[in-house]
């Protein structure tokens, strides 16, 4: 057996020469990208005016906060009983927020969807509003919402609920739409009405994937709702901005530590609660 | 001539049933009881989150009304001046959201670049060591979990108002986020060419360059694209704590009730959104296309 050196790499370079040609239409087609990528980096550190010399200032300072936040203290148990039902605001928002947008999305994403309402026009005018709603951010609704209920945990729920409808809307829609025609199609040659062939064909396919995404929202939307206290709706942001802007170091880091357990907790109880309804398969 | 339809006997049916009837009645039992579960749980969060239903039905009528009020006023004789004066602030905050996409853009890279090099820490196939996975897992596990307005608050504390602060917490916030996403790509990676490149000499580095990279990298680009699309939702809000982008002006506006305004800079953060969505969707779809034609 002859073993791999100079000679025979040069005979196979020759035999298979378009393996070793470098390949300079695909390696400019990346070092334009990448040039492009870095060029519009730089672009936008000189537009945003980034002030470098505060930067080694600045981190002097967050080191000094950092060394201000240990150990974590709440200051004294009737504090931390505060904070405990702040977080218990906050999960309430998540959970009720979830539950509501995911309730209000589902008769939206059937019309939105292109399998089940052939219509054009509403398809496209449900995708086009439920897209518009997505795109203010959760802390927006909140700002509008506390103008209507007042400030407290409520007008965060009522935030949660008009975000989470517009990104459920999508994602269901798209669940929907993916979704095998076959089932449907058997009911309507059994006799089915267009409806059974929806509710006997089409949503067992689909209510697992679609729990699967609440679940996930719910962990994701508990680290949202972290921060709506911060307009004034409720939930543990609104201690954590307070003791920010007091410079309360130590609470600070009492409350980041708080958030950091529940959120691990909500992650772990719905990623088993996930597997256990739809097995390991991904999210689309 | 009638085709003959084979008939169960009597009893043999009636045990199928049965059986149907069971199976059936479990599947309800377990469908009431996650139901009453979901209902108590909805109802402990009411009582926690302080719903008051009536207090919505009374108000509601202030949530049409705020978005009637937000409307500018338009008539059909005057539609360009009136246009023009409810989009008096364009060339402003055409600049501010611009730089709201460039702090997004400049935060995504940055953390995108973090979160490459921490991925591959943070994967099992990849690092023998258990400490070093356990540990980069954690550090992106708190990027990730602390809001990036909490980073953003503390920021502005330390390195003082402007687009700065923001860039760092949308940066740290993208690394946890992405370090995790990207880690969870590379340990599904197909195995055989890592240990060709360890059986062939290689280095750790020349194990990922060579082994793992060329694997990985139409994912984590698509990846990077849709943070980028989540960044600039969070960046367009960075201004409410005052580092920087057009949330500061659109928080001014409501609070101070400069009702069109409000309008206007929604209307200009909802098309811009909308925009990015489109672009980066149709460069992940193809992305993801060229993976799936490559393989």
């Amino acid at each position: 057996m002859s073993s791999f050196n100079f000679e025979n790499q040069a005979s196979i370079a020759e035999r298979h020469p378009q393996l070793f040609r470098p390949d300079w239409w695909n390696r400019g087609k990346i070092t334009l990208g990448f040039g492009a990528a870095a060029a519009l980096f730089v672009f936008g550190i000189v537009q945003l005016d980034i002030p470098f010399h505060r930067l080694s200032d600045g981190m002097v300072r967050l080191g000094g906060f950092l060394k201000l936040m240990v150990p974590p203290d709440p200051g004294s148990w009737a504090q931390a009983l505060i904070y405990l039902h702040a977080l218990g605001e906050t999960v309430a928002i998540a959970f009720l927020g979830t539950l509501g947008g995911a309730l209000l999305a589902f008769p939206v994403a059937l019309l939105a969807a292109r399998n089940v309402v052939a219509n054009r026009i509403i398809h496209i005018l449900t995708r086009r509003s439920l897209d518009t709603i997505r795109g203010v951010d959760t802390l927006i609704w909140a700002l509008i919402w506390v103008g209507v209920v007042g400030l407290g945990p409520f007008a965060g729920i009522l935030a949660v609920i008009c975000s989470d409808f517009g990104s459920f809307g999508k994602l269901f829609s798209e669940a929907i739409e993916a979704a095998d025609k076959k089932p449907g199609e058997g009911v309507l040659a059994a006799g089915g009405s267009h409806l059974h062939g929806i509710r006997f064909g089409l949503l067992p396919q689909v209510i697992p994937i679609l729990l699967s995404q609440v679940l996930y929202y719910f962990e994701s939307n508990t680290r949202s709702a972290t921060i709506i206290g911060i307009v004034g709706a409720g939930g543990i942001g609104l201690q954590l901005a307070e003791q920010i802007r007091v410079l309360e170091w130590q609470k600070v880091s009492f409350l980041i530590l708080l958030i950091l357990i529940t959120v691990s907790s909500i992650d772990w109880v719905s990623g088993k609660l996930r597997f256990a309804i739809i097995g390991r398969r991904e999210i689309a | 001539m009638r085709t003959a339809v084979p008939e169960f006997p009597e009893a043999r049916l009636q045990e199928l049933a049965d059986r149907y009837a069971v199976a059936v009645a479990a599947k309800r039992r377990r469908l009431w009881l996650g139901s009453l579960v979901l209902i108590a749980a909805a109802l402990a969060a009411g009582w926690m989150g302080d719903v008051n239903l009536r207090m919505l039905a009374e108000n509601f009528w202030r949530f049409p009304a705020y978005f009637a009020g937000t409307a500018p006023k338009f008539s059909f004789s005057s539609a360009w001046v009136d246009l023009s004066e409810w989009l008096w602030g364009l060339p402003r905050w055409t600049r501010l959201l611009g730089d709201t996409l460039l702090i997004a853009y400049v935060g995504t890279l940055a953390g995108g670049i973090c979160g490459f090099v921490l991925c591959f820490l943070a994967s099992a196939n990849l690092v023998k060591s258990r400490t070093i996975v356990f540990v980069t897992r954690r550090v992106l596990e708190v990027c990730r979990t602390v809001p990036e307005i909490v980073f953003a608050l503390i920021f502005v504390l330390a390195f003082g108002l402007g687009a700065l602060p923001g860039v760092l917490a949308i940066a740290i916030h993208t690394t946890g986020a992405l370090g995790k996403q990207f880690a969870e790509v590379v340990e599904n990676i197909d195995n055989n060419p890592i240990e060709g490149v360890a059986a062939s000499g290689g280095s750790w580095i020349q194990i990922v360059r060579f082994g793992a990279v060329p694997q990985v990298l139409s994912n984590f680009v698509s990846y990077a694209l849709l943070r980028f699309e989540i960044n600039v939702r969070g960046a367009a809000v960075m201004g409410f704590v005052g580092a920087g982008g057009i949330g500061q002006d659109l928080i001014e506006a409501v609070r101070k009730f400069y009702f069109t305004d409000v309008s206007a800079i929604l209307l200009l953060i909802v098309v811009t959104v909308m925009l990015i969505d489109f672009v980066t969707e149709r460069v992940r779809h193809r992305l993801l296309g060229l993976e799936g034609a490559g393989r």
